[in-house]
């Protein structure tokens, strides 16, 4: 699986390109810039891109940019975006197309190789990452009387999951509960967020994160 | 439309003026009262009951003076301030007194104070008086012609209007009574028509008599600026105790934490590795937390979307964490300089934070643009309102921050809601940056 790269810190560049490469990655490009980004996501075509936010020369989310712009060339050109900080309206701008293979984690979710590797797989696959902090802000700011504002903590951290991507049968082992526990739990969330019921994780995910995006 | 809105309030201003110009005429009468007072008191100033007096003397003129400050500004096209020198800090005794005495006889604003209350009582009847008395002079004209000459005239009386002999037989005098009509009329017409020309001549007298002087206007300046330096000043040294105290406590510690395990680690590596292991993992777990810590102080600090993309999307993912509901519109073309948008940013953030603490609201609008060199910011929340500046709501701080860069803030919260608070700064905009749409 083909990778291109943009980090500006060489330490942690280094380091996503040798965690990459021992799960069997092929680094096609590691880049330290927003305007060679653009250009390496638009010659390699590479099968996932992983991206730092804030990226020189502007040392703004000149990573960000570059790689809407390439979505917007390459539609569906999957994407993981790393960065210090989630925010909402970064998580909004990558979701707004609605074509999925979008991944956005805090940086220190590489802590956890395993984890990390995954999400990179399932972005490449088409798939989402939503980091749990995404999610969790999302739930703190909605009021009461708010559909999201209506789920149960218990719904919320299976929404949670959801969002990272993951499957009824991985959230139920995460939760240690049955999958059946989560499949009712699913039920709840899309009924009072008044959602499509679908068993597609794929399609389940998008619909959950464009209701999230309204 | 317009034109026609304008010319209705053409003809309000010329109804209006001579009617305004009799009431700053009488004005006059306390204003006399009030500079025979202040005379008085400076004619015993060799005394100490003079010295004693002479504040309070002043301070009266003062508020006399506002007055007039206060109709000039609304009546006419000028805008006086206060020109008043800073009165120097209060202190008790005989010291004090003196020391009060002094500025308050120092201050050139006081002299040009006293040239106004003893002036202004004669150059109001021939400036701002004029059109109203020759109304009232008209009116006489019109009740002369129609009876109170003749009654004059029957009582054996004996007057002048104008330059028309008012006696016996006046009222049988045609060509003396179409003279007092004419000149009547006249004075009328000429009153109507004198009176916004009249008003602005005496706003002018009163901006030139009134208004600050250079040296007053720098010495204020130089207070407010003084003053907000050095809230500039103990709001950062505040500032860096605080980031100091959190990085103490916060990534400092816990980085030592990690430290120290990392050496139980290496020497737990042969005798107990799945006790090294278990180590390991809690290391993983507090260099997490630290970031985390980290990453909270640096919102506090800079928050990220502000770096990136300016003060418009940093509201804009501001409002997205808010628990309100919250609806901005920006209409910002460019950047303004970073601490501006700081401070812009800042305010915004504890303006929403008031809302939801205090209002009760359940919705906020936000509406931030740049015009005429002004960054303005317009928070509406429809909450219960009655909020006050001073009610330790924080908004007199936002009001000290923004006061750093001239910006000024205003509260407009009747009870019952909604309550609007706008934010001006002035600022210049870089030239924009490309966001995507």
């Amino acid at each position: 699986m083909r990778v291109v790269l943009a980090e500006d810190l060489a330490l942690l560049r280094e380091g996503l390109v040798s965690l990459l490469e021992t799960h069997d990655f092929e680094i096609a490009a590691a880049v330290d810039n927003g305007p060679s980004l653009l250009k390496a996501l638009l010659d390699h075509r590479p099968d996932v891109a992983v991206v730092d936010v804030r990226l020189p020369p502007s040392f703004t989310d000149e990573g960000l940019q570059a790689a809407l712009e390439a979505r917007r060339r390459v539609p569906g050109l999957p994407v993981l975006v790393l960065s210090q900080y989630v925010e909402q309206l970064y998580a909004r701008e990558l979701l707004a197309d609605g074509s999925g293979g979008i991944g956005y984690l805090l940086k220190d979710r590489v802590f956890d190789a395993a984890q990390f590797v995954d999400a990179v797989r399932r972005v490449a696959g088409g798939g989402t990452a939503m980091d749990p902090e995404v999610i969790s802000r999302l739930l703190a700011s909605s009021t009461r009387d708010s559909p999201l504002g209506r789920l149960t903590p218990r719904e919320g951290e299976v929404l949670e999951l959801m969002a990272q991507g993951r499957s009824n049968a991985a959230i139920a082992e995460k939760l240690v509960v049955t999958e059946r526990a989560v499949t009712k739990h699913t039920a709840n969330i899309f009924a009072k967020l008044d959602l499509p019921v679908t068993g597609d994780d794929n399609r389940r995910v998008l619909a959950v994160l464009a209701y999230l995006n309204r | 439309m317009n034109g026609q809105l304008a010319r209705q309030s053409r003809y309000r201003r010329h109804l209006l003026a001579p009617a305004r110009g009799l009431r700053l005429w009488l004005l006059a009468i306390p204003t006399i009262l009030v500079a025979s007072w202040f005379i008085t008191v400076v004619s015993m100033i060799t005394g100490f009951l003079g010295v004693l007096l002479f504040p309070s003397a002043t301070l009266l003129m003062r508020r006399q003076v506002d007055r007039y400050r206060d109709l000039i500004n609304r009546w006419t096209d000028e805008h006086i301030e206060r020109p008043y020198l800073p009165e120097p800090p209060r202190e008790h005794g005989v010291q004090g007194i003196i020391k009060r005495f002094v500025a308050l006889l120092t201050d050139p604003a006081t002299w040009r104070d006293y040239l106004w209350v003893a002036a202004d009582p004669v150059v109001v009847l021939f400036t701002a008086a004029l059109p109203g008395l020759l109304i009232l002079y008209g009116v006489w004209g019109f009740l002369l012609a129609a009876f109170a000459g003749g009654m004059i005239g029957h009582y054996g009386g004996s007057d002048w209007y104008a330059w028309v002999h008012v006696d016996p037989g006046y009222d049988r005098d045609a060509e003396r009574l179409v003279s007092t009509l004419v000149i009547a009329t006249a004075c009328v017409v000429a009153g109507f028509l004198a009176g916004p020309r009249m008003m602005a001549v005496y706003g002018r007298w009163g901006r030139l008599v009134l208004g600050p002087t250079e040296k007053s206007r720098l010495a204020l300046r130089v207070r407010h600026l003084s003053e907000t330096r050095s809230e500039a000043v103990d709001a950062s040294a505040a500032e860096l105790r605080r980031i100091e105290r959190d990085l103490h406590d916060g990534a400092q510690a816990r980085l030592v934490a990690m430290g120290m395990t990392l050496g139980a680690i290496e020497h737990l590596l042969d005798k107990d590795p799945a006790k090294a292991r278990l180590l390991l993992a809690q290391t993983r777990e507090s260099s997490a937390t630290a970031l985390h810590e980290l990453r909270d102080l640096v919102r506090g600090i800079h928050p990220p979307v502000l770096a990136d993309r300016g003060v418009g999307d940093a509201v804009k993912a501001l409002a997205l964490d808010h628990p309100l509901n919250v609806e901005v519109n920006v209409e910002v073309p460019g950047r303004p300089e970073p601490p501006v948008e700081s401070a812009a940013y800042f305010a915004v953030s504890e303006i929403l934070t008031n809302a939801a603490k205090h209002s009760g609201a359940r919705r906020v609008w936000i509406d931030m643009r740049h015009e005429a060199g002004m960054l303005r910011v317009t928070v509406t929340d429809d909450g219960r309102g009655g909020a006050s500046l001073d009610a330790g709501t924080g908004l007199r701080g936002i009001e000290r921050r923004i006061g750093t860069f001239d910006g000024v803030l205003a509260l407009n919260s009747p009870v019952g809601g909604p309550t609007i608070v706008t934010l001006e700064l002035p600022c210049a905009l870089s030239s924009p940056k490309t966001s995507p749409s």
